[in-house]
């Protein structure tokens, strides 16, 4: 059922890329790393559906999460963004780019010794809000946001 | 083991290893289209995974929203000057490649 409606999202999006889905996407062996890619979550294009079923809920506290990113990206296609926290129960750092197509950018599971801090460059298509999410090993969720401005979109051809 | 897609550094600084790293890849969206007007088929990296000393320490989950040829840097705690640090990518093809280095 559910490949069925991944096959009409992606085909909704162009007809050919129907093909791509069944090439690309579904045919994907999921068992090269140990935990599964989140295929379900990145595909959702509402930033709380995503997030519920990336860390659970929609709902996060604000505070205790840090967000870098410029105020200003000249270039859409490359903004850096450093997340951390300041808690030391963090299982994990969830990069949310709200207006993007897929508002899910990145998540990083944290163990053994693995700092809750990740930093990376990212696409923005357009000014938008970012949002970074803490999860504590308790199923808490902090969260905070950043308005990032930019001049040219990081999606187009 | 070296690589031809990852370069890495990791070093130990007052009892944490800062590691960071640039992966060279497409990270192909598969919302473009070529001069043709056809689509191009989305190409990216879905997971990157951090060991040290053999044990999972930082697993990324990444999307077509990473920026090509990705950087990635991320901290552990503790580690000692030798130690083995491995980092592996796979992307939506099935492609992976994956490299080891001495924390210094």
């Amino acid at each position: 059922m559910n490949n069925t409606r991944r096959v009409f999202l992606k085909g909704s999006l162009t007809a050919s890329a129907l093909g791509v889905a069944a090439g690309a996407g579904l045919l994907t062996p999921s068992s090269v790393l140990a935990a599964t890619w989140p295929k379900g979550a990145f595909e959702r294009k509402d930033l709380k559906e995503a997030m519920k079923m990336i860390d659970g809920s929609s709902s996060a506290e604000s505070g205790h999460v840090t967000l870098r990113a410029p105020d200003i990206a000249e270039n859409g296609a490359v903004v850096p963004v450093t997340m951390s926290s300041d808690l030391d129960n963090v299982v994990s750092l969830t990069l949310f780019a709200k207006d993007n197509p897929y508002p899910l950018n990145s998540n990083y599971v944290f163990s053994n010794g693995g700092m809750p801090y990740a930093s990376s460059r990212i696409k923005l298509s357009k000014t938008m809000e970012v949002m970074a999410v803490a999860r504590t090993s308790d199923g808490k969720l902090y969260s905070t946001k950043k308005q990032v401005k930019v001049t040219i979109g990081g999606c187009g051809g | 083991m070296p690589s031809n897609t990852i370069r890495i550094r990791a070093q130990v600084k007052g009892g944490t290893t800062d590691v960071k790293s640039l992966i060279k890849h497409p990270m192909e969206t598969g919302l473009r289209k070529n001069k043709a007007g056809k689509p191009i088929p989305a190409h990216f990296i879905e997971q990157v995974t951090a060991e040290l000393n053999g044990k999972q320490v930082m697993l990324a989950n990444w999307s077509i929203g990473i920026s090509k040829n990705p950087f990635l840097s991320f901290k552990v705690m503790g580690g000692k000057v030798g130690d083995t640090l491995k980092l592996s990518w796979v992307d939506n093809k099935g492609e992976s490649d994956s490299i080891e280095t001495k924390l210094s």
